[in-house]
Formats: C-alpha cells, sequence, structure tokens
C-alpha cells in the first residue's frame, strides 16, 4: 500500500509516501532511528502488518519539520538514505 | 430573552431495518461503527447481510455516541448488545466503542464497504467526511493500495460545507439543487478557509452575489480541492464518493465534470455507512479467524 502522509497549502505539496508493503519485509526499521525530527513510528496496521507511518500530530508540519535536513537543496536525506529497501519518496 | 435559532446545518438522523430478515438467531451477527466527527453510524449484518442500521450526529462524548447508535440500529429488532458476536469500531473516534473487538482504520472500512455499495470494480474512492477528505484506491477485494488524505484544515469538508450552510442560511441538503439554480456558473471562491469564509461571503452578497451564486462558487472550489487530491493519489474511471457530502450534487456534479467521470451508484445504500458497514464485513473474517483459534 502506498500510504501518503502531508498536505498541500498555499506555498506548496508537501507528502511523504511510504510503501508499506516493503515494510512489512523489514527487519531493521531503519527509518525510525535517522529522523532528526522523530517522524516515523511503526505500527501495526490493518492486515496485521509492521509498518512506518508519519506520526499523526506531525502530519500536517511536514515542510518546516523537513526543512533542516533539506536546507541548502539537499536531496540526500537521512531518512531515504536510511531505507535500504527505498519504501520512502518525499514529494518536494 | 429566549430566542431560538434555526440550524441550517442540520441533516436529517435516520435508521433502517431489512424487513426481509426476521430469523437472525443462530446466524453470523457482526457489526461495525464509524464515530466520525461530525456523523455516527452503526451496521449490523446477518450473515453479511445488511440487516439494521443507524445514522446519527455524533455528540461531545463518543462512547456515549456509539452506545446510542447502536441502540438506535437495534431498536424494534428483538436483538441485543449480547447478539453481536464481531463488533469493529472505526473513525477517528474508534479507540471509544466501548463493545467493540477491535478498531480498525476508516481508511481501510471504506474501501471494503464501498466495495459492497459500488461493487467490485470500483478503484478510486473519495471519502468526505465531516473534519477531512480522504483520497483512497483500492483492488477488487477492496483491499486498499493507496490513500491520500487531507484533513489540515476545515474547507472540503463536511465542516466546511455546514459553516456556509448557516452562513447563509440555507438548509444542507438544499445546497445541491441551489448551486445549480445560477445562469452561469460564477468563478470558484478564492479562500476555501472556513475562518475567512465569513467575511468573503459578506462581501460577495454586498456586491451583488445571490445566495445561490455563492453555492456555487463554494462547491466549485470544493471539487476543485478535492480533484487535486484525487489526481494526486490514483484516479481511475470506476470512482465512487462515499461520506455525507456523496449526498451533496452540488459538490459532486462539479467534481465530475472536472475529472470527467460519473462516479457510480451506490445501488440503494445509504453512502454515509460505508465505513461503519466495510467494518462489520471485516468483522466476519475476524470472527472466523478467532474461532479457528478457538476464541
Ligand atoms: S526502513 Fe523503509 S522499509 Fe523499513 S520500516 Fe522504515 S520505511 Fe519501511
Ligand atoms: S527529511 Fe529529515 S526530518 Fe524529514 S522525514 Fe527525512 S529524516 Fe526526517
Amino acid at each position: 500500500m502506498l500510504a501518503n502522509y502531508g498536505y498541500e497549502d498555499a506555498s506548496g505539496t508537501y507528502y511523504i509516501t511510504i510503501d508499506t508493503d516493503m515494510c512489512a519485509e523489514c527487519t531493521d526499521h531503519a527509518c525510525v532511528g535517522s529522523c532528526p525530527a522523530g517522524l516515523y513510528d511503526i505500527i501495526l496496521d490493518d492486515y496485521d502488518d509492521e509498518v512506518a507511518e508519519i506520526r499523526e500530530e506531525q502530519r500536517n508540519s511536514l515542510r518546516t519539520l523537513c526543512s533542516g535536513c533539506k536546507a541548502g537543496g539537499k536531496t540526500d536525506w537521512p531518512c531515504t538514505a536510511a531505507c535500504a529497501a527505498g519504501a520512502i519518496r518525499h514529494s518536494w | 430573552m429566549n430566542e431560538e435559532r434555526k440550524e441550517y446545518w442540520r441533516w436529517a438522523e435516520s435508521r433502517w431495518t431489512n424487513p426481509e430478515i426476521s430469523d437472525w438467531q443462530g446466524r453470523t451477527i457482526t457489526a461495525g461503527v464509524d464515530i466520525g466527527s461530525t456523523s455516527t453510524q452503526a451496521v449490523i449484518l446477518v450473515d453479511g447481510e445488511l440487516f439494521a442500521y443507524s445514522n446519527m450526529r455524533t455528540g461531545s462524548d463518543s462512547p456515549e455516541s456509539a452506545n446510542h447508535a447502536m441502540a438506535w440500529a437495534l431498536e424494534g429488532t428483538g436483538m441485543t448488545l449480547d447478539d453481536l458476536q464481531y463488533t469493529i469500531g472505526t473513525g477517528y473516534g474508534r479507540v471509544n466503542v466501548p463493545f467493540a473487538d477491535k478498531c480498525i482504520t476508516e481508511i481501510t472500512c471504506h474501501a471494503r464497504g464501498a466495495n459492497r455499495i459500488y461493487g467490485p470494480s470500483v478503484r478510486t474512492i473519495l471519502d468526505m467526511g465531516g473534519q477531512d477528505c480522504k483520497a483512497i484506491h483500492c483492488d477488487e477485494r477492496g483491499r486498499v493500495t493507496s490513500f491520500m488524505m487531507n484533513d489540515k484544515c476545515a474547507a472540503g469538508t463536511g465542516r466546511g460545507m455546514e459553516a456556509i450552510a448557516n452562513l447563509l442560511g440555507v438548509d444542507i441538503g438544499e445546497i445541491g439543487d441551489r448551486s445549480f439554480q445560477v445562469e452561469e456558473e460564477p468563478k470558484p471562491v478564492s479562500s476555501m478557509c472556513v475562518v475567512f469564509a465569513k467575511a468573503e461571503v459578506a462581501a460577495l452578497m454586498r456586491s451583488g452575489w445571490s445566495k445561490e451564486m455563492v453555492l456555487a462558487a463554494y462547491c466549485r472550489a470544493m471539487a476543485i480541492r478535492v480533484c487535486k487530491l484525487l489526481t494526486r493519489n490514483k484516479m481511475e474511471p470506476d470512482f465512487a464518493i462515499t461520506g455525507g457530502i456523496a449526498k451533496n450534487k452540488g459538490v459532486v456534479k462539479r467534481i465530475e465534470e472536472i475529472m470527467g467521470v460519473t462516479a457510480l451508484e451506490p445501488q440503494g445504500y445509504d453512502t454515509q455507512i460505508a465505513g461503519a458497514l466495510g467494518a462489520a464485513i471485516i468483522a466476519i473474517d475476524m470472527l472466523k479467524k478467532k474461532r479457528a483459534r478457538g476464541g
């Protein structure tokens, strides 16, 4: 399942997409420890698989929360680098 | 002086019992309760067939709303809470269903419910609820393959539409029809934010706009907003709308026009029960698993 967390506002579109089918096979859940803003959490989804999600209380502030990692136009963010399966995508 | 104010946003609560099912004893009875921010539904299935449901406004206390909705669905059926063999809670208040065996997200339940209401061909689902709006893509079994939601602001939600109904003094059930009573479609309102809507609506009315023009502009703005969400997630022609706003033709027709599709017909079902219906269907699988484990 492609789970899209985030929002669109006047300044742009800010979504993080997680391919949870890949999470179901993942053993290290490296995304969780990699993110300085603590955005990732591991949950048991409705199909009883352990998958990553973006914490609910942070979903509507992604632009601000990710700004440190993305400063200066950087594209090698800790979360995408940590996820060996390539399950994480950002829309901006 | 005590002045009674008319609340234009109030939609009619409802309940239904299937007249064709009287012999429910000894059969599989499952239930789903969907506690949304503005409405709560309770659905009861007998051997997977719709037996009864209720659809009411959510009160300030979620457990009480769940109890009321289920009590109303059970009313006059002879069935009691003890007869429910497996119940799933869903929706924003899902953890607050006191008699639920399990909680499941509304995204999973809406997809499963839409699969029943609109048939297995449905792939793209737009759930326009009271507080948020979700675009869901599912497979032929009603299993979610992707979703995207917008809950950052009330615009594009039932709450936003209720605010406009109240501001204009138009009954919520009339918005759709009245939004088409315009000679030509006005441009969509620029600000969809309900916080600014009051000022914007007042300014439009002062500049000579009729209520119908404001409604048309607001419905179009809402449609444009949700269409972006649909396109970004995954839009397929077998498309359905669940939730309360599915009943607002003013928004539905404009979504169809923008996307170039015709929304599937709900085959006699109330679109607002999609989440609770999906929960009650998933409860059948859960009950089987529980029994297989010897529970
Ligand atoms: S590291 Fe990647 S695959 Fe593993 S749980 Fe996190 S997002 Fe999923
Ligand atoms: S870009 Fe940085 S802050 Fe944003 S999700 Fe990735 S690791 Fe976390």
